[in-house]
């Protein structure tokens, strides 16, 4: 089954068109990277299909079924987006137990103090960090509770805007590490943006190249590692990425 | 050419903090001749802060000692306020991190080149007007008339960072000290930016130090590279030579990135605690 089916999709911020036409299925089971430069609208794909970017028109479908335009709880059931800067996207003044929570209470879920303490385990942070604050925490242990809150509601599909980008290069490791086993175990789908290749060959199965708001080409990661892209815009990043 | 463009001899940078004062850069020796010099290490290695100490940038309650800090035959350490003012700028300039917050949000870019320029030197209005187009011309912006008539917010990431290279570099000074040039910047952009000061420096026979997290970045762009992990050079290496650094920490750095064509099923992380105690 797709897990994420977009179709001719276009995406506005008020009355600039930022994407156009967009047509993309990701199996489910699948890690597909979105690559390109700044103002591409890679990131606006992510925000759209998340329901945090409501103007556009085409169709995105999540799991077989049709996405409306709004925040959708069934959808947030399935599909969760962690942030590029761990920084700013916990609540300051909230702490890791109370972030993680407050998924489960919106879904009604139960059980909450256990699934709080299950998430900590498979992401790999101790137990003592679960009543401490985000300014308590170092970068990659923030965005190891990003990843954790993500993760609360059991989701599908994992949207992973840049996660590696704001963190030091032995962290970043340690991410990567962490997302991969995370894949393997529960068997997500992943659709990760980002402008780092590098990563996209350690953790992807397929990408697409963005620029100016339209995909150029979608290749297998095994053309990227043999440096075999086929439109010269494709080219042109690889050679920056290898100098 | 005998003498070097930049001593540095124990350099120390402390901060006070409830448990105590922290040095941050515990005892940095180092030279600098007209050559292209690589400072590496993660965040929180010290190695901001010895780029700022070099301009005497480090406010109290911060602390620099050295037993040598001496640019040019001057001793940076002795130098009041308004003689620092005479060297910064004109003689060593620093390209910060981020355009977004380094540049004057309510001066167009033409104002604030030629800000730099008159602090130090004096010059006509159409000479001054003539030296920021063609610097602006040296970093690749095509259209100089009216980019100049812009203000900051009106550029990208990338243009902003080419305005603070030509405002750096356009009182011609002898050391240009680029911390993280370009970490707030697109990959694409990255190298176009980085071959414009290599260019730079390389024409005009200056001195630079180039501050990053990257290793393979710095490796391409300097002659020699300094390793530094929790306030102190682990390793020193000529920038070929990277691949056969020796000390774990370099190794580890350098294991832990991930490579276009990875094989690799996991990553090797850093093991902390080897050099928590260090």
């Amino acid at each position: 089954m797709t897990a994420i089916d977009l179709k001719n999709l276009d995406i506005s911020y008020g009355d600039t068109k930022v994407v156009h036409g967009v047509d993309l299925a990701i199996a489910e089971g699948e890690s597909f990277a979105l690559v390109g430069e700044s103002g591409s609208g890679k990131s606006t794909i992510l925000r759209a299909i998340a329901g945090l970017a409501p103007d556009w028109t085409g169709s995105i479908s999540v799991l077989g079924q049709k996405r409306s335009h709004h925040v959708d709880r069934a959808v947030s059931r399935q599909v969760q987006m962690v942030f590029q800067d761990p920084y700013g996207s916990l609540h300051p003044r909230k702490t890791i137990d109370a972030t993680l929570s407050e998924p489960l209470a919106i879904h009604g879920i139960g059980n909450r103090g256990e699934r709080v303490e299950a998430v900590l385990r498979q992401v790999g942070l101790d137990q003592r960090f679960r009543f401490r604050f985000p300014h308590q925490l170092s970068g990659g242990q923030r965005q190891r509770v990003a990843i954790a809150r993500a993760l609360m509601l059991e989701p599908k599909v994992l949207l992973l805007d840049e996660p590696t980008s704001a963190l030091d290069v032995s962290v970043q490791a340690e991410i990567l590490n962490l997302l991969k086993r995370l894949r393997r175990e529960q068997n997500l789908t992943f659709l990760l943006v980002t402008h780092n290749l590098p990563v996209v060959s350690f953790l992807c199965d397929r990408l697409a190249v963005m620029r100016q708001g339209r995909i150029v080409e979608v290749a297998d990661v095994a053309q990227l590692k043999a440096g075999r892209l086929s439109e010269p815009y494709s080219q042109e990043l690889l050679a920056a990425t290898a100098g | 050419m005998t003498s070097p463009l930049l001593e540095v001899e124990n350099l120390r940078v402390s901060f006070p903090t409830h448990s105590g004062r922290v040095e941050v850069v515990k005892g940095l020796s180092f030279t600098l001749g007209r050559e292209r010099l690589g400072i590496v290490g993660e965040s929180g290695s010290g190695k901001s802060m010895t780029g700022r100490s070099i301009l005497k940038l480090i406010r109290k309650p911060g602390e620099v000692t050295a037993d040598t800090l001496r640019f040019d035959g001057i001793d940076i350490l002795d130098q009041s306020e308004k003689q620092m003012r005479a060297v910064r700028g004109a003689r060593i300039s620093m390209v910060m991190q981020d355009p977004k917050f380094s540049l004057n949000p309510v001066m167009t870019v033409g104002e604030q080149i030629a800000e730099a320029l008159v602090t130090h030197q004096k010059l006509g209005r159409r000479e001054v007007q003539q030296r920021i187009l063609d610097m602006l011309h040296a970093v690749r912006i095509n259209d100089p008339e009216r980019v100049a008539k812009l203000y900051p917010h009106e550029v990208s990431g990338g243009m902003g960072q080419r305005i603070m290279i030509a405002m750096m570099l356009i009182p011609e000074p002898e050391l240009l000290i680029a911390d993280e040039p370009t970490s707030a910047l697109d990959v694409s952009v990255q190298a176009q930016v980085l071959d414009i000061i290599d260019d730079l420096v390389t024409r005009k026979g200056m001195g630079l130090i180039l501050i990053s997290h990257d290793l393979a970045l710095v490796s391409r762009y300097c002659d020699r590279i300094l390793v530094m992990n929790a306030g102190r050079v682990v390793e020193e290496c000529a920038a070929g030579q990277l691949e056969q650094a020796q000390h774990p920490y370099t190794r580890g750095l350098l294991a832990a990135m991930p490579v276009i064509d990875e094989t690799r099923d996991e990553l090797p992380v850093l093991d902390r605690t080897q050099w928590a105690g260090t």
